[in-house]
């Protein structure tokens, strides 16, 4: 691995705290890591609580079937046994359905008919693990087999079976349709362009599959009323009001509390069926009840994400300037739409699919279907589905570059946005914050050497290796999101933040935001750091705590900096500010009088009278006297609430050789070029990056969740649903550019998904590109070598459905 | 069934169901949860201790199979107050993030390193691919396994 030149990140050499910290931006090494090491990590399943009891869920076999009876007299006799609960138990309590977080509802526990390979059926909760398994032999469901609709492009045939017979009156599959651009201007640029190329593609279902699957433990005190959940949750704040909402639980009485999370990456972000099982348990049998998925309902059962089937469309000049893109999507969102987004986006961002490019008109439709497959949709660290639309406008670039015959690296640089043009609105109606495209791509040749790596590739066809360079160049929009436009259940998405500064100058911050691995309790600490001169090793940062941290809407979509490290700065400054009026009071001055060097208020042009943050805290929370209206402690709370999105960008180049017998793909090199904005953490922000990085060579290459037309789910365990080991990922090479959000207060926009949003394109573009001898303009992911391997024999296969 | 297994140096003698998963006795019985469960299938590795030296997953491995015999798990690395290279390599190197399959990686390479103290990348590659990242795209745990290599007898823990 070579990290290449990381220039500009953005802050100058920080001076060195007491125990060797920067005091503010800079590497750092990670405080979580102390506990992970030792393997002193708490995780929701190393909960251990006196008289908790374990729990499991009985599952569908079928996609559709009607339930015609459940006998569960045989479980519930099971000496170790202490409740069996089912949809009819549930309909008593009037909590067999829950609503999801896109205005409809899903079963908790199937009542009149099950919708999904995995689905919930029964609940039971005994005195061990193994007991509860048990049990789950022991209950007895009668199903009658219904047709499932496997095929979403089937979804909408007259004689497809409804799925959704609980909604009255619903006839057929749809959920809903949706636009965004300008149809007309759109329909004038293709009509007037001397190129036009068509492309479908699909971006198959993909599951998220933290190495941690989902559970919780969920404890209702009895005597007082409180409700405390342990879950795998990306947002417990959201979570709280959710379960108030669902269980009607008054919401004061209720703590989620998220420990350690083995992973989330989307996986974590909404309730399930279990969460709200173990809850119920808990009340029925008056203990704590435990529940823990196995690997294989992971898989089945919980969010997975894309099934995006895209008609896309490009115009173009004959010398490759682009006018407009236009695409048509059928998106698969299983038995139940429970897709996690903002609300006024049923396709979430999509319509970002313009993507870094000048364009004269863009237009997309979406209309959203149910199948007879596991809900869930927006997932699996795609900002919001920008991961389906970077790949559709990455891919069309390609094909178009195919079609004319031009390299594809030429054609993006002849299209990018250009510095001048920002803020730039694009034709989908995005205000992209800042961006120096250009660089960027330059960069990512440079480091690959481009010009050396063509002529190689030249070189080797005539030789007859298939060899491929593939391109990608991604505008991400992340850190949602203006309340007045973004919301998730009627929640506006600001983050609160709370800083005490201690009487000895110790901190603890307060953020709503929840760490799955990305270093919050280091990286907030430096924001404060940077903001107030007080070492990173003595603050500590509180999350994962709804009793003990303010409300926010959580972490996913790339928001922890962009959002709640917004609030963390701003709390910071608020200190700052009420630091002044203190440190005015002991030097006897005015407060227009002092200025702030790192870590201290001094008098401007006497800098030896001065007191630093420490001797300030300590002051105000002594006797010294403060001025009228100043209460004295030195704390503040915030809410942020961004002005807009931030928009991250960066420009990736795959290098893969394919085996020509086998068909199997080995991806040489990858070069990763990312403008994040400032970084806080430099450490963390490249560890960030190379994770996303895996995340696409695995989604290119191997991952899919593919059903067969029964109804099996073909993915349901790590033995069929494949993730890339060390082996299968290169060392990756990286680069970086720095251009801050104008917007943000730390000029950093968030960097979390940036990776596996813009890798995937590039290795297929790669592949792709390896194939050309073969006149392979386009074949869907993942490219295992059976798929490259009909790719050269030009039958490219449905990567949805099982091969037949 | 009665069973005595050592772990960590320390002899346990505990009443089991001849089912038991090493893993959960580990786990629920010894309360020594930084080894994790990740997939029943042994793919994962995050459950990855040591048998007789070896490394196995725990998660098909039956407690009863481990009686008689010495296991090793991820509480063992630090010993008086000093962390073992491969968790000094992995913090400076920023090899983990969440943690979950840190403790199972960390126990393949401590003995990877054991039997090749001088792994070139490839090899470290092939060493750790029976254990699942999600986070790190393995890079860093690569570098992580090369600092341990290269400083085998650092004395100081890190912060």
């Amino acid at each position: 691995m070579t990290v290449t030149d990381t220039e500009n990140t953005g802050s100058t050499e920080p001076q060195l705290s007491p125990a060797g910290n920067p005091m503010g931006f800079g590497r750092m090494l990670r405080k979580e890591d102390v506990r992970f090491l030792r393997g002193h990590g708490h995780y929701v399943d190393d909960v251990q609580l006196p008289g908790m009891l374990y729990s499991a869920i009985l599952r569908s076999p079928y996609a559709h079937a009607r339930i015609v009876s459940i006998d569960t007299s045989a479980a519930e006799a099971h000496p170790k046994v202490r409740a069996v609960i089912t949809g009819a138990t549930l309909e008593g309590l009037n909590l067999a359905w829950m609503p999801t977080l896109s205005h409809d509802v899903q079963a908790v526990l199937a009542t009149d008919k099950v919708r999904f390979q995995g689905q919930e059926v029964a609940f039971v909760v005994a005195d061990d693990r193994y007991a509860a398994r048990d049990a789950l032999e022991l209950i007895d469901v009668e199903y009658e087999p219904l047709p499932p609709v496997m095929d979403a492009t089937k979804a909408l045939d007259p004689d497809a079976a409804v799925i959704r017979t609980d909604i009255e009156g619903k006839s057929d599959n749809h959920i809903f349709d949706w636009e965004a651009g300008d149809a007309a201007a759109c329909d004038e640029a293709f009509a007037g362009a001397e190129v036009v190329v068509e492309q479908d593609m699909l971006y198959p279902r993909v599951h998220p599959a933290p190495i941690e699957t989902c559970g919780t433990v969920a404890s209702m005190d009895p005597i007082t009323g409180k409700l405390t959940v342990w879950s795998t949750n990306q947002a417990p704040h959201a979570h709280r009001t959710l379960y108030a909402i669902v269980a009607g639980i008054p919401e004061h009485k209720i703590q989620i509390i998220s420990p350690d999370i083995g992973g989330g990456f989307g996986n974590k972000v909404g309730i399930y069926p279990g969460y709200v099982l173990a809850v119920v348990g808990s009340i029925v049998t008056g203990k704590p009840v435990k529940w823990v998925e196995d690997r294989s309902e992971n898989l089945m059962a919980t969010a997975f994400a894309r099934d995006y089937h895209m008609k896309g469309r490009i115009a173009a000049t004959k010398d490759g300037k682009i006018l407009a893109v236009q695409v048509d999507v059928l998106a698969d969102h299983g038995a139940f739409n429970g897709t996690a987004q903002p609300t006024k986006f049923p396709a979430g961002f999509f319509h970002i699919f313009t993507g870094s490019y000048d364009l004269q008109a863009a237009h997309c439709k979406v209309t959203g279907v149910y199948t007879n497959k596991a809900p869930g949709g927006v997932a699996y660290a795609c900002s919001f589905r920008i991961t389906e639309a970077v790949y559709l406008v990455e891919r069309m670039v390609d094909v178009l570059a195919y079609e004319l015959g031009v390299d594809a690296g030429e054609l993006r640089m002849k299209n990018l946005l250009r510095p001048e043009q920002f803020p730039y609105t694009s034709k989908t109606g995005w205000e992209y914050d800042s961006g120096d495209y250009p660089r960027a791509l330059r960069k990512a040749m440079e480091i690959a050497g481009y010009d050396e790596l063509r002529k190689e590739q030249a070189e080797k066809r005539e030789r007859g290796e298939l060899m491929g360079i593939g391109i990608s160049f991604f505008t991400e929009g992340v850190g949602a999101g203006p309340r007045k436009h973004m919301d998730i259940l009627g929640l506006g998405m600001a983050d609160g933040s709370e800083l005490r500064v201690h009487p000895t100058g110790k901190a603890q911050l307060r953020v709503s935001c929840q760490t799955q691995g990305q270093g919050h309790e280091t990286t907030f600490a430096q924001i404060v750091a940077h903001e107030l001169g007080i070492p990173p090793e003595d603050v500590e940062v509180i999350h994962g705590d709804t009793d003990n941290t303010p409300f926010g809407l959580g972490t996913y979509g790339s928001r922890s900096t962009p959002v709640s490290g917004a609030a963390a700065a701003v709390v910071s400054r608020r200190v700052r500010d009420k630091a002044r009026i203190v440190a005015a009071a002991a030097l006897e001055c005015s407060p227009d009088d002092l200025e702030w060097t790192q870590g201290r208020w001094s008098v401007k042009g006497d800098p030896e009278q001065g007191r630093t943050i420490q001797e300030i805290a300590m002051l105000s929370h002594g006797s010294l006297e403060l001025p009228e209206g100043v209460e004295g402690h030195l704390d503040a709370s915030v809410v942020y609430n961004p002005p807009n999105l931030t928009y991250p960008f960066g420009a990736y180049i795959c290098v893969v050789d394919v085996d020509a017998d086998t068909g199997k793909v080995h991806v040489r090199r990858f070069i990763a070029v990312d403008d994040c904005g400032n970084r806080i953490n430099p450490m963390i922000v490249e560890g960030q990056i190379h994770g996303g990085l895996a995340e696409g060579v695995g989604m290119a290459l191997m991952q899919a969740i593919a059903f067969d037309e029964d109804g099996n789910c073909l993915g349901g365990s790590f033995l069929d649903y494949l993730l890339p080991t060390a082996l299968e990922c290169p060392s990756w090479e990286t680069g970086a550019t720095v251009t801050p959000s104008p917007h943000h207060p730390l000029g950093a926009k968030g960097v979390g998904e940036s990776a596996t949003v813009g890798s995937p394109p590039a290795v297929v573009n790669a592949v792709i590109d390896a194939l050309k001898p073969y006149g392979v303009r386009h074949a869907d992911m993942p490219l295992t070598p059976c798929q490259v391997w009909l790719a050269m024999q030009g039958r490219p296969a449905r990567t949805d459905l099982a091969l037949t | 069934m009665q069973v005595t297994v050592t772990v960590n140096g320390e002899e346990h003698t505990s009443e089991v169901e001849p089912r038991l998963l090493l893993v959960h006795y580990l786990r629920d019985h010894l309360g020594l949860t930084g080894t994790h469960w990740g997939c029943d299938t042994t793919n994962c590795g995050a459950c990855t201790v040591w048998l007789d030296g070896v490394p196995v997953k725990s998660c098909t491995v039956l407690t009863a199979m481990a009686s008689g015999h010495e296991v090793r798990t991820v509480e063992s690395l630090e010993v008086d107050g000093v962390l073992d290279p491969v968790q000094q390599g992995f913090m400076q190197e920023h090899g983990l993030q969440c943690g979950f399959c840190t403790p199972g990686m960390m126990m393949t390479a401590r003995r990877l390193l054991d039997d090749v103290p001088d792994p070139s990348e490839q090899q470290i590659r092939e060493g750790i691919s029976g254990n699942l990242c999600r986070c790190t795209g393995y890079e860093n745990i690569v570098r992580a396994v090369r600092w341990a290599a290269e400083h085998p007898a650092t004395e100081e823990a890190p912060a």
